[in-house]
């Protein structure tokens, strides 16, 4: 009865994470994740993280590959710009979560994603940083994201797929609720 | 034996604000073979009218019950279980667990960072906005109590900010039929337990933005909005007296539209489908909700602005009377459609999607209680269909 379709294949692996939500419920010790990264000053505002281990399924755990990211400020903040400002690896976790959600979403409901573009803006009043005017937060007031998506689905399932994506996305919610942040000093 | 704390209906009687209506209009407001045979069909029943409908059952079905009597404890014995009231110990084959859904209001840890200046109440201890001090009133929640109790205090005079995290956006009549008629006719509150993908998500589903008025209104955040209700988002946490929302507003609010096309969608279609087109008004979509680009993300809570809070955080069961080990690590009872796991001849009944997604209504308490008694008959060796 049904024509040949071509089975949607986004690159994602949604029968293996249903299983993993399955076995997690029944063993939620295994949940709980510990992410890591390590960071070191350089020198200016510039300094160099890195990523590789992690804990999860009740063990320590690696990436197949660790990476190192540099950071810093542009030179209009008197610095050497020797990478991204902190804020802006702020709009990558965001984005890179959101498009990763928009792709397992697509799969699970069996629509083909042919192309997935996103460009985020971030305003920031920097007189918060600078110490200019107690008034003014230091972080961003605002965040948008904006998609540019072509998939074999109609619009209003295209946006559901995006609202969808937030709904579940970590970055998203680490960005839009209170977190409880604790740094300590040797 | 049905025993019951206080009088027939006691928690309809007792635990429910003054201007409370059922959600379900008087017509589809049925218990087995006693439906409503007033005048007011599309109409919705008031706290004293839904009390005194449980109590004329109960009289019409000789019902046997033990009023003004509390269970206080439950346990396994052999052959079934003791359970104990005030003042008796029965011993019974079987136990069915019909204290409901509602028992105790479900206020998150938080609320115990409330600075002492600000008055907090739940939803059971509510009755009448003039029982609140003046000032503004932070309602935390979003779903029928919430922009119900929302509407009524800001209406008071009192001025509303709602906090608001997903919820089931649903307007009251759509194509000139009461939404409840179209749930009813398009099959969705038969739909079963056993038959949905995700039943745990689906018993918790948030109560549809509802209210049943006289005139019918839809009451959804877009009418509490033009009446300048505030809304924010989801309360995240309390730090320091100060709360803080969710920066995620405009994501819920466009997740409850969706789903409402979707919604309404499945109307349309049923309504080609079956031939009721010419007879219901031409299909339409409802505005989506606006927000307000700058939705406040914190209200400093000692500052005096906020006199009151409100918890429309949902409802839970009280268990603490049953020493049965039955429920998860969460405090749900685990039952399968009703047949409680791991206790045989104990039963839940009138639990959100416990069969059926009409369970926890008054209509949805028919189907379940057959097909339960069923297997309990089944279970005591009595012939099926003899209870």
């Amino acid at each position: 009865m049904t024509t040949s379709e071509v089975p949607t294949d986004n690159g994602v692996n949604v029968q293996a994470l249903l299983d993993a939500r399955t076995a997690l419920v029944d063993a939620p010790e295994a949940a709980q994740f510990t992410w890591r990264a390590s960071n070191e000053w350089v020198r200016g505002t510039h300094s160099q993280s890195e990523i590789n281990g992690f804990f999860g399924l009740g063990a320590e755990q690696a990436h197949r590959v660790a990476t190192s990211f540099d950071a810093d400020h542009p030179e209009i903040f008197a610095s050497e710009d020797h990478g991204p400002t902190p804020v802006e690896f702020v709009l990558v976790g965001l984005a890179s979560c959101l498009t990763a959600g928009i792709a397992a979403v697509a799969q699970n409901r069996g629509i083909q994603l042919n192309s997935v573009k996103a460009t985020l803006e971030g305003d920031m009043d920097v007189l918060g940083i600078l110490g200019g005017d107690p008034e003014t937060r230091n972080g961003f007031n605002e965040i948008r994201v904006h998609y540019d998506i072509d998939a074999d689905a109609a619009p209003e399932e295209i946006e559901a797929l995006v609202a969808q994506s937030q709904k579940r996305s970590a970055v998203f919610d680490a960005v839009t609720n209170p977190t409880s942040v604790t740094v300590s000093v040797n | 034996m049905v025993i019951e704390r206080g009088e027939v209906a006691n928690s309809w009687r007792t635990q429910r604000w003054d201007a409370l209506r059922l959600l379900t209009p008087n017509w589809l407001s049925a218990l087995p073979g006693f439906a409503y045979d007033g005048d007011d069909p599309h109409g919705f029943m008031t706290m004293p009218e839904v009390a005194s409908f449980i109590d004329r059952y109960s009289v019409a079905i000789d019902a046997p019950v033990l009023t003004g009597t509390a269970v206080t404890d439950v346990r396994s014995v052999e052959g079934g279980y003791h359970v104990t009231t005030d003042d008796a110990i029965w011993e019974a084959p079987t136990v069915m667990l019909a204290s409901g859904g509602f028992n105790l209001p479900h206020v998150p840890d938080i609320a115990a960072e409330v600075p002492e200046s600000v008055e907090a109440i739940s939803p059971l201890d509510y009755r009448r906005p003039d029982q609140l001090r003046a000032g503004r009133v932070l309602v935390v929640g979003a779903s029928a109590t919430g922009i119900q109790l929302a509407d009524e205090i800001h209406r008071s005079g009192r001025p509303v900010t709602l906090a608001v995290g997903e919820h089931v956006r649903m307007p009251r009549v759509y194509r000139g039929r009461d939404v409840m008629w179209w749930i009813s006719m398009t099959g969705l509150w038969d739909e079963r337990y056993d038959a949905i993908d995700d039943v745990v998500r689906g018993r918790h589903i948030p109560s549809p933005q509802l209210v049943g008025t006289p005139d019918r209104t839809t009451l959804d955040l877009n009418a509490l909005t033009s009446q300048g209700v505030e809304l924010v988002g989801r309360l995240g946490t309390i730090r320091d007296g100060v709360a803080l929302f969710s920066g995620s507003l405009r994501n819920v609010c466009s997740l409850a539209d969706l789903k409402l096309g979707r919604l309404l969608d499945r109307f349309d279609e049923w309504a080609l489908d079956s031939g009721v087109n010419g007879t219901v008004d031409a299909p339409h979509r409802f505005e989506p909700t606006r927000i307000e680009t700058e939705s406040r993300l914190s209200l400093d809570l000692c500052s005096g602005e906020i006199a009151t809070i409100v918890w429309a955080t949902g409802f839970r069961p009280d268990y603490s009377w049953l020493q049965v080990p039955v429920l998860d690590r969460r405090g749900r009872l685990r039952h399968d459609g009703g047949v409680v796991t791991g206790a045989p001849g104990m039963y839940a009944i009138g639990l959100t999607l416990l069969r059926r997604r009409k369970s926890s209504f008054i209509h949805g308490a028919e189907d379940d209680a057959r097909e339960l008694t069923d297997h309990l008959a089944a279970h005591v060796g009595a012939p099926v269909g003899a209870t």
